[in-house]
């Protein structure tokens, strides 16, 4: 057992970390980026690119490098930690997860390929308005007609969904099939983009007879993969999460330290500096089940998995709620402009849990389970 | 980063769990599992098979029945001792007074305690709050002055925990008044059957009897009983508390309390709102182990992980929050916590309230969790 990096993963840190302070360290940076389409830094997307960190999850076969998922966590958790409004998450993590778990070889070789290579955006397509977190698809229908198949509905919201050009789409199969996944070209759906709270970027997609093709083998029903890519999604946004609330409860830390009221630094008040305290405490404490998580998916156990992803989600749901909001009464004014990164940042903790899940939906799932167990086990 | 434990870990985390819960008599484990209290026999014959084994003190220097274990090794330990409803050793003599000689005492002091300390052939008692002393410890004002070799000491401490089974109590005593107040500390161990020492009991709010008061009047030391040397007293009480918090987070316990009220109250766990209370909190005994294995995983040889503050903090929160969780299970039937043993109602509702008041002290010794707070934001955040 043994929750440290090792040399080679410290080195991805410092680089990413690098990579990212030239282009985010002042967050003014980021509130120009987010301001104009795409929402995020294409020259900078590029730069990852050629570090190698869009093609880190997957195999060098298919152009990838085949990291593990504690070097994935580090990336999320070093965008999270500069509010980095590129689409990692949407994009390599989870669209890129569907293709390099459900693709034919061929499939993998080339979206993959073009992926790591920064030359293509993907954004998964599988919430349908007003729904809520579901592996099984019911706003897009395909239909098959020989070996065509088309797809009707919408899907919304597809973080990420305006700039893609490829979109990973979830859809029911045609009578009660189940929910297959198809890669369909955004040139041919018609897609309103929006920004989130955070500003970053979503879409509605609305499918008309859009040309789609299968992922992998047509017809089968893939909830149960879809499922665990969510899962495995969910982990890495708790990474991304727990880079946010490092970066909150430093900035948190720092601003006692230098605003002065009343003659005297605000430290100098008990009741401010326990507050801090608190948020410290939920920090580590989300930090261990991050960890956790993360190393749970190395064990390769979908069920393990997906317990692993609601135990970190309500974890780190409830960190996010308690720092973020924190972090703003103690900044005062301040924490409420949107030139201070500590406001858009409690933002971002919120956009990351309302997409791929809240408290309450984790903690709804975990009690339903709770009479199947004695006692919960942290070292199997 | 790695989850698993080495096969070495596992054989040392399979062999605890053997001794424990085979060589430790049935009847005491029960006592614990139940959440009845012990009788100073059972902690003493628990201690015993413990220590026969080299499992009472293993963190003691290796010449005095320590094992040399890493860290990791010492936190299996303990969570398997607290699986298994095992008592864990006597605090004052395992965590406090015993590494304190070994570190600090003469060589005759360690021939002389260390081994019936172990043993439990002597119980110790912490003499170191005084009514006017608590968080701020070093304004004690119990004296002990110079009469040739001896010491004489006045005075009282309170607080005493099973001060009333106590042989031997280690004080913290002011020797020098005209310094600085942490300067003219002093640890004095102190014979209790020795003329002028009186224990009378404090009973708490769940009823029970397990604080005292110490008065101390005009009672003879001899010089040989000094540890360390005179004004040394806050330097030793420091690395005393230091320990005292280690392992204070009782994970293993806690959940094991929480597991206990799935199977009592089981039909209560149809109740949805019951079943998220009770996921809410395994999750966050999760997070709180999970923390608690970075520390010691961390720490190897080195500075202790800054996160290690929160253990105690979280770990008595999580404590009481079990212990109200039992309370709201109970409702009406948590009234009858002084009714006989033969009533209706069931052991562990009848024991429900008084437990929920008694957990109350959990955050309040060993360094409140308000002090837990300033260390955390002035040594870990700098504020
Ligand atoms: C059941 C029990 C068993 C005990 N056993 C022993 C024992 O065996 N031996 C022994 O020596 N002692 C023992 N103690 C004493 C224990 O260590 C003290 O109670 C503790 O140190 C707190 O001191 P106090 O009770 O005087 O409270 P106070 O120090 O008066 O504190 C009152 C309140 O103010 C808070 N507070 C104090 N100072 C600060 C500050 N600077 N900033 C913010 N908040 C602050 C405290 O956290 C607490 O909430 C025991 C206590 C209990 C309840």
């Amino acid at each position: 057992m043994d929750f440290t990096y090792d040399d080679e993963q410290q080195a991805l840190r410092e680089a990413v970390r690098g990579l990212l302070a030239t282009a985010y360290a002042d967050h003014d940076a980021r509130r120009r980026t987010v301001a104009d389409e795409p929402g995020f830094d294409r020259a900078l997307w590029g730069r990852l690119a050629e570090m190698g960190v869009l093609g880190l999850p997957f195999a060098e076969e298919h152009g990838g490098v085949g990291a593990g998922p504690v070097e994935i966590g580090i990336v999320c958790q070093e965008l999270g930690r500069v509010l980095a409004p590129e689409p990692y998450l949407a994009s390599v993590v989870h669209a890129g997860g569907l293709v390099a778990a459900l693709g034919s070889p061929e499939q993998k070789a080339d979206l993959l390929g073009r992926l790591s290579a920064g030359e293509v955006v993907l954004a998964a397509a599988d919430t349908s308005p007003g729904g809520r977190w579901a592996s099984r698809a019911d706003g897009v229908r395909a239909s098959v007609s020989g070996d065509t198949w088309t797809l009707d509905g919408v899907a919304d919201p597809v973080v990420a969904g305006g700039s893609a050009d490829v979109l990973v789409v979830t859809a029911a199969l045609p009578d009660e099939g189940g929910t297959g996944v198809f890669v369909v070209d955004a040139a041919d759906v018609e897609r309103t983009g929006y920004a989130a709270a955070d500003l970053s970027r979503a879409a509605s997609v609305r499918f008309a007879g859009s040309a789609a093709t299968p992922l992998g083998a047509p017809g089968r029903d893939l909830a149960p993969s879809i499922a665990t890519i969510s899962d495995l999604t969910r982990i890495m946004g708790a990474n991304q999460s727990l880079g946010v609330m490092q970066s909150q409860v430093r900035a948190t830390t720092d601003y006692l330290k230098s605003r002065k009221q009343f003659g005297v630094t605000l430290n100098t008040f008990q009741a401010l500096t326990f507050r801090a305290a608190d948020m410290y405490v939920s920090l580590e404490l989300a930090h261990s089940m991050v960890d956790w998580a993360t190393m749970t998916i190395a064990g390769g156990d979908r069920e393990a998995v997906a317990e692993a992803a609601d135990r970190v989600g309500l974890e780190v749901s409830r960190a996010g709620r308690h720092i973020g909001q924190e972090a703003i009464q103690l900044h005062g004014g301040i924490g409420m402009t949107a030139e201070y990164a500590v406001g858009v940042g409690t933002a971002h903790l919120e956009v990351l849990d309302q997409w791929l899940g809240n408290a309450p939906h984790h903690l709804s799932r975990l009690a339903g389970r709770v009479t199947d167990h004695e006692l919960v086990e942290a070292l199997s | 980063m790695q989850l698993e434990l080495s096969p070495a870990d596992a054989e040392f985390r399979a062999r605890m769990r053997e001794f424990f819960t085979t060589k430790v008599p049935q009847e005491i484990r029960d006592t614990v599992l139940d959440g009845r209290h012990l009788t100073r026999d059972q902690i003493v014959e628990s201690q015993r098979v413990l220590n026969a084994e080299g499992l009472a003190v293993p963190h003691w220097p290796t010449e005095w029945g320590g094992q040399d274990w890493t860290d990791l090794q010492r936190h299996l330990w303990h969570e398997e001792m607290q699986r298994a409803g095992v008592p864990i050793p006597l605090a004052f003599n395992a965590s406090m007074i015993g590494p304190v000689i070994a570190q600090f005492g003469t060589e005759e002091q360690k021939a002389r305690f260390l081994p019936d300390t172990a043993n439990l052939d002597i119980w110790w008692s912490q003499g170191f709050s005084e009514p006017d002393a608590g968080s701020d410890l070093a304004s004690l004002r119990t004296t002990a002055v110079r009469d040739g070799d001896d010491w004489v000491v006045n005075g009282q401490k309170t607080w005493t925990t099973l001060g009333q089974h106590g042989d031997w109590i280690f004080t913290l005593v002011r020797t020098d008044p005209e310094v600085k107040k942490q300067a003219g500390i002093s640890m004095l161990l102190i014979d209790m059957t020795t003329p002028g020492v009186e224990v009378r009991p404090i009973e708490l709010i769940d009823g029970g009897h397990e604080v005292n008061e110490v008065w101390f009047t005009d009672v003879r030391v001899p010089g040989d009983l000094l540890v360390g040397e005179p004004g040394q007293g806050w330097t030793i009480a420091k690395f005393l508390l230091g320990n005292e918090r280690v392992g204070v987070a009782p994970v293993g316990a806690t959940k094991r309390a929480l597991a206990g009220l799935k199977t009592v109250a089981a039909a209560q766990m149809e109740d949805p709102m019951v079943r998220a209370r009770v996921a809410e909190l395994e999750n966050q005994l999760l997070a709180l182990e999970l923390t608690a294995l970075r520390v010691v995983a961390h720490s190897a040889g080195g500075e202790p992980h800054p996160a290690s503050s929160v253990l105690k903090l979280r770990g008595t929160e999580l404590q009481q929050a079990v212990s109200e969780l039992a309370l709201d299970l109970a409702g009406p039937a948590s009234l009858a916590s002084r009714a006989d043993e033969d009533s209706p109602q069931e052991g562990w509702a009848r024991r429900s309230a008084p437990t929920y008041l008694n957990f109350r002290k959990a955050s309040i010794y060993g360094g409140s969790n308000e002090i837990q707070r300033q260390i955390i934001s002035r040594t870990i955040l700098g504020l």
